[in-house]
């Protein structure tokens, strides 16, 4: 496996500068983004994964991975830093393009600076707040609809992870094209636009969903509908008032444990 | 229950708490993924769909963002979805039953990957003269003990949980008293509860949201009705 070196014009002594990624040290980042948070912690955060992430880029350093260039780079990439997992492979691709360019390493260090705010924000409204939910919102209408159970979780598998896998590679292309003008890459439409218009079509699947589900989890003989109905909305409402106090997971199991005590003592 | 049985379902949801946060997020720790595996393995597949259903609509609550604390589904799912398919042939009790492991071990999960990330912090602060020398076998060590302790976190905590709860489950599914359909309709009004006021949450600042969400609602209370 090796780099394919930009035809060197002058006769200066920089080494050649890495023109493209070969195929396998694409395909080793990309399994590597898959464990980005291996090593997640309170005090560097991403950091440690990112430098995993962005060793087998470095292996191209024309210096080898035993040479001092490799390993500052690596001891830098490997210090704080946060992100959107997912959105993180921008961030992998734009600093191992700037680590092969040899851009100067203050600059590298601001950059990446920098770049942990857009890309921690950007990723969780349009992955944890809008992509997930409805993936898990559309699947649960399927299910609500008397889909199988294969129907159900493949669907749920296989569109998150098209989302998901498409995110990594997009990202991953994305920064190795830009490096360090990365900005550019983030103006696309479906990050600046995406968390609106997926909050859209999440909240008609919620409202879709909820419903469906509800009816077949219950199941035949539904003459209890109408009134669970109602309770789910007096619930929620609950829920939505003491947001800032307990979460609904918490409420769930005090009220359920309340419910089973009952069931048992009576 | 013997060790032989135990083996795999611990592993399953060591595998599937690994899935959370660490390797590959890929979201086979979700409950409507997870408890249908686990019901598989404990011999009835649709039930561990139907309790995951009830806790997808709860762990639409859950928003992993990064450093926030947040229940872990992967391995509590697995116990849930055990619990309730081994018990399914009554399953008045065991839905609710089903439910209350899952949220309680998945309280006990959220606390364990607290912990984690600690000694994820302690570890790194070990090697960090290593680190700040760029050697490369500091950090993919670390990477790989991470994922490892975070494997064994899940599976323990699967182990231990499914241990203890299931014979406290068994009694109480045992001597449940309560009509089936009327257990059912509680179960369910308080996941879809919880669903609702998540709904709220992620989508009440969304430009246009509510219409969306009143015209899904038609629609869905429509086809329920038909």
């Amino acid at each position: 496996m090796s780099a394919a070196p930009a035809p060197n014009t002058s006769n200066a002594s920089p080494p050649p500068r890495v023109a493209r990624l070969p195929f396998g040290t694409r395909v080793a980042m990309f399994v590597r983004l898959l464990a980005i948070q291996g090593a997640w912690n309170y005090e560097t955060m991403l950091g440690n994964g990112l430098g995993f992430c962005l060793e087998p880029a470095l292996r191209l350093l024309p210096e080898g991975r035993h040479s001092p260039a490799f390993k500052s780079a690596l001891a830098r990439e490997s210090r704080y830093f946060n992100a959107h997992p997912y959105l993180a492979a921008v961030a992998v691709g734009a600093l191992a393009r700037a680590e092969l360019d040899r851009e100067p390493p203050e600059r590298i260090e601001r950059f990446r600076t920098a770049l942990c705010g857009p890309l921690g924000s950007v990723g969780d409204r349009l992955v944890w707040a809008g992509w997930l939910p409805f993936c898990s919102l559309f699947s649960l209408g399927l299910f609500g609809l008397g889909a199988g159970t294969l129907t159900v979780v493949g669907v749920f598998l296989l569109l998150y992870n098209a989302g998901h896998f498409g995110l990594l590679i997009w990202g991953l292309h994305t920064g190795w094209q830009h490096g360090l003008r990365v900005a550019a890459g983030l103006a696309n439409p479906v990050l600046r636009r995406g968390p609106q218009q997926i909050g859209r079509v999440a909240a008609l699947a919620t409202g879709a969903a909820i419903p469906l589900a509800l009816g077949r989890i219950i199941g035949p003989g539904r003459h209890l509908i109408g009134g669970v109905l109602v309770a789910v909305a007096l619930g929620s409402l609950l829920i939505v008032r003491l947001k800032d106090r307990i979460e609904g997971w918490r409420l769930s199991l005090v009220v359920l444990a309340i419910f089973v005590l009952i069931s048992v003592i009576r | 229950m013997t060790v032989v049985s135990l083996i795999p379902l611990a592993l399953l949801g060591g595998l599937l708490g690994l899935d959370v946060v660490s390797f590959p997020q890929a979201m086979i720790s979700r409950p409507l993924v997870a408890s249908t595996l686990a019901g598989a393995l404990a011999g009835d597949t649709s039930a561990g769909l139907l309790l995951g259903a009830a806790l997808e609509l709860i762990a639409l609550e859950t928003l992993p963002f990064g450093a926030s604390r947040y229940p872990e589904w992967g391995s509590a799912s697995v116990v849930g979805g055990a619990i309730f398919a081994s018990h399914s042939s009554r399953i008045s009790g065991a839905l609710t039953l089903g439910m209350l492991t899952a949220l309680a071990t998945t309280w006990v999960g959220g606390w364990t990957m607290v912990k984690l990330r600690r000694m994820n912090a302690r570890w790194a602060a070990k090697r960090r003269d290593a680190l700040e020398a760029g050697a490369r076998g500091a950090v993919i060590s670390l990477q790989l003990t991470g994922m490892t302790a975070d494997l064994v976190r899940g599976t323990l905590l699967t182990a231990l949980a499914y241990v203890i709860l299931t014979p406290i489950a068994t009694a109480c599914i045992g001597s449940w008293t309560i009509d089936p359909q009327l257990s059912r309709s509680v179960v369910v009004a308080i996941a879809a509860s919880v669903a609702g006021g998540a709904a709220w949450k992620l989508f009440h600042s969304t430009a246009g949201a509510r219409w969306f969400f009143i015209g899904g609602l038609g629609v869905g209370l429509f086809l329920l009705f038909t």
